[in-house]
């Protein structure tokens, strides 16, 4: 059995420094209200536009998980319940009120009231009612950006004409809260270097098509993902994704996996299990177990198929990756299509859903989604449930157990499929 | 006496039809409907809403779905939704895979929640034989551009329900199904008023069964059976009861058992306002009858919508639009009746219960699930909070 469970080298630095340097920009907009800032949903995120204002990006959902791995969400969850959210609603929003009612913040300083609370609402109906939640306890501005969902294979022209009319409106409202004249040309060069940052990150995920994988497309992914999200409108992320993709490739030319040995390759779906982050990493590693693709990793966007923002058309670009290019608005059944594709092209063994109570999004039918991958296509599925924020779901016997049998009759399987082949 | 003898049975044989409609999972009257005109099609749609002008200028039957209650066990939806996932969604599917559904001929659901925008794709996956679409409704009211966004994706919608009926839809055919519906809702709203201003008139679960009816009637023939009860119930001759005015809000989706909101009666409430099948009552006013009808109608869902916690209008918040319910129905308490893991009611509750207490409205959160069998705990729970206002 492997010790070495994940990679350690000089991006891992300069994804903490780049993270902590947006904290302590947010730390001096909350202190100064300079620069403005905006806060949006992580998925479908339309960072390039802040760019044009030099504005910056505030994630709820980046606080919560931060919470979470640190063990510190249970708190202001308990404090949302007490003002009446219910046990099942998404713990993300439940910790994120509770850190406003209780003053908490994931690095100590101070976190700004946004200039804008810009609800880019693609697929999850939860960021509709958790932004205006937010906006009636800090009075901010509340701006919708309706992404209509995808339900034709392709996005209509219709789709496409209706978000840009309402990036522009939100480029309006902007101007008057920021009073600053939206600078177009900034707004294009941040276009380009989110094409350049996704082009990069798209050739680190096919990097985990190698036998062995360089890095857990899952576990070490979301390392990766801060930056993609903050950054990848910038020169700094374009860099900071040039050093991941040069530090992985060096890994994959040198035959390095994850693990000594590379004994399963899995596709990952649905959000980690934040507050046991490390024990549930173990079980699988104790497997030697490799993610090499997962459909958390595209929440942000859906890069390794192709798309790519364009800065010849800045406007309808932001907007397709919003309405097709994102994990999230995209309908289940094209999920369903994701993951075939990756257990396809990047060669796993199986698949584990993991379902978590706090987001429907993700989890409502994916009993339906291992039926469809057990019984139609015949690909070893495991499906387990927790939560991604609330620790107070995660049985951890019972996840490793499971966990444990799922291996155990692929091990199983392979021994037999090995005999057979003899 | 003789007379309202005569005419509480007649009521109470149109109320049986509406139970024995609305309990039958075989759909026999949409059955009948079709048979009774080979060739002829009918649409189901998902809650909340759904333009059922367009399926009826199509020459279809508009039905709404609302569950199974308490009469359908789970043998597959189960394993296909997991925890934490709410009744509704589960009986949808569950009668689709036990044949229940097999009367229609499509499927309509629309983003009102993450559930049942995942249903939606799952039942395509599972009926693939089957027109099954997903309406964006959208979330921005305040762009202009929402309206005509919202009239593209119904001609979307319209192309597909001409293609299944094989009828060619006009504009005045729109404007015709417009008009049966507006006459129909406008009666509703008619029969809502009448319980907000005599209560001891109609019960609430009586014109909940009227309602709901018409879920499953063709319109012209719903809109006779509000018409002829409409005209009863004014003659009835009852007397008040000593009971609490309540609006009962959080029951826009999932239904509660009849016999639930019979008990919230018995326990001592007039409900005179509530958001049950809250589809049917969904304007606030006509829909105008004139010149583009599908603009008309995209406009209407942007502009004239009752607020609900499924549509997101940051124009007006729910919570304001609460409050005026409450104090033109001059309730004097909110009865949250939400369905077990429904998350849209759920955040709402909160924003609700804040902007009650500002306002000093007593409320009482109640939580139920279609096939709940026991109300016990939910009666004592009424009867207590209706004698703490009582005896305040």
């Amino acid at each position: 059995m492997s010790e070495k469970t994940e990679y350690r080298g000089s991006i891992h630095q300069s994804q903490k420094d780049l993270m902590l340097n947006w904290y302590e920009q947010l730390d001096r907009a909350a202190t100064t209200g300079d620069p403005p800032t905006v806060s949006m949903m992580i998925s479908g995120n339309c960072v390039e536009l802040l760019e044009g204002f030099g504005a910056v990006p505030l994630y709820p959902e980046v606080n919560a998980l931060q919470l979470a791995i640190r063990h510190q969400s249970l708190d202001p969850i308990l404090a949302a319940e007490d003002l009446g959210y219910a046990a099942d609603n998404c713990a993300y929003v439940k910790a994120d009120i509770g850190c406003m009612l209780k003053g908490i913040t994931p690095t100590g300083g101070k976190l700004p009231t946004p200039t804008l609370i810009l609800c880019n609402f693609v697929g999850c109906n939860t960021y509709l009612k958790w932004f205006e939640h937010t906006a009636k306890l800090t009075g901010a501005p509340l701006y919708v950006i309706d992404v209509p969902f995808m339900r034709t294979d392709e996005p209509r022209k219709e789709d496409v004409e209706y978000v840009v009319r309402q990036l522009k409106e939100t480029v309006e409202k902007l101007e008057q809260l920021t009073r600053r004249k939206f600078d177009y040309d900034r707004f294009r060069q941040a276009v380009d270097c989110s094409r350049r940052s996704e082009d990069l990150w798209s050739q680190i995920k096919h990097l985990a098509r190698s036998t062995p994988s360089p890095f857990d497309a899952y576990f070490d992914a979301i390392t990766l993902m801060g930056p993609l999200y903050v950054y990848r409108a910038k020169p700094e992320g374009v860099e900071f994704f040039e050093t991941a993709l040069a530090e992985l490739q060096a890994k994959r030319d040198a035959g390095h996996g994850v693990y000594e040995r590379e004994h399963y390759r899995l596709v990952m779906e649905g959000p980690p299990p934040y507050p046991y982050f490390r024990t549930f990493r173990d079980m699988f590693a104790k497997w030697q177990a490799c993610a090499v693709a997962s459909t958390y990793s595209t929440v942000g966007g859906l890069w390794e198929f192709g798309f790519r923002h364009d800065p010849d058309h800045p406007f309808e670009s932001v907007a397709l990756h919003m309405i097709e290019q994102n994990v999230t608005n995209r309908n289940y059944l094209q999920r369903y299509e994701q993951i075939r594709r990756y257990v396809e092209e990047w060669n796993a063994d199986g698949v584990i859903i993991h379902f978590v109570k706090s987001c429907r999004l993700f989890s409502a039918g994916q009993g339906d989604m291992r039926d469809y991958f057990t019984k139609q296509l015949g690909i070893p599925t495991l499906y387990i449930e927790s939560d991604l924020e609330d620790p107070r779901y995660f049985a951890e016997a019972q996840t490793k157990n499971r966990i444990d049998a799922f291996f155990e009759a692929l091990e199983h399987s392979k021994a037999t499929a090995l005999r057979g082949s003899a | 006496m003789i007379m309202n003898t005569v005419l509480d049975s007649k009521m109470e044989r149109t109320f049986d039809k509406c139970r024995e409609l609305l309990e039958d999972l075989q759909f026999t009257a949409v059955r009948e409907w079709k048979r009774a005109q080979p060739g002829r099609k009918a649409v189901a749609y998902f809650p909340v809403y759904a333009p059922v002008e367009l399926i009826h200028a199509a020459g279809m039957l508009p039905v709404g779905l609302s569950g199974a209650g308490d009469r359908l066990d789970l043998q597959y939806a189960d394993a296909r939704f997991g925890s934490f996932i709410c009744s509704i969604v589960k009986t949808t599917l569950e009668m689709g895979m036990t044949e229940h559904l097999q009367p229609f001929d499509g499927f309509l659901f629309s983003s009102i929640c993450d559930s049942a925008r995942n249903l939606c794709f799952v039942m395509k996956r599972n009926f693939p034989q089957m027109y099954i679409d997903f309406i964006h409704l959208p979330h921005n009211p305040s762009s202009p551009a929402t309206p005509p966004f919202l009239a593209a994706e119904y001609r979307r919608i319209l192309t597909c329900l001409e293609q299944l009926s094989g009828h060619k839809v006009s504009d005045d055919d729109l404007r015709n199904s417009i008009s049966l519906y507006n006459r129909n809702r406008a009666l509703i709203r008619e029969l809502y008023a009448l319980r907000a201003t005599e209560p001891q008139l109609v019960r609430a679960w009586e014109s909940y069964l009227l309602v709901r009816a018409g879920n499953l009637l063709p319109v012209e023939e719903h809109t006779k059976m509000l018409e002829d009860a409409l005209q009863e119930l004014r003659t009835r001759a009852l007397k008040k009861r000593d009971s609490i005015r309540v609006v009962v809000e959080g029951s826009f989706c999932e239904q509660p058992p009849l016999v639930l909101i019979r008990m919230v009666e018995e326990a001592g409430c007039y409900i005179v306002g509530d958001d049950f099948t809250l589809g049917q009552t969904w304007f606030e006013t006509d829909v105008p009858a004139t010149g583009d009808p599908i603009l008309e109608l995209a406009d209407s869902y942007v502009n004239r919508s009752v607020y609900s916690s499924v549509r997101h209008d940051f124009r007006k918040p729910r919570w304001t639009a609460l409050v005026e319910k409450v104090k033109a129905t001059r309730a004097d308490a909110v009865l949250f009746l939400i369905a077990k893991f429904c998350e849209p009611a759920y955040f709402d509750y909160v924003p609700y219960k804040q902007e009650l207490e500002r306002a000093g409205i007593p409320h009482l959160q109640l939580e139920f699930e279609e096939k709940l069998f026991t109300f016990d705990r939910v009666r004592t729970e009424v009867e207590t909070f209706v004698e703490s206002l009582v005896f305040d």
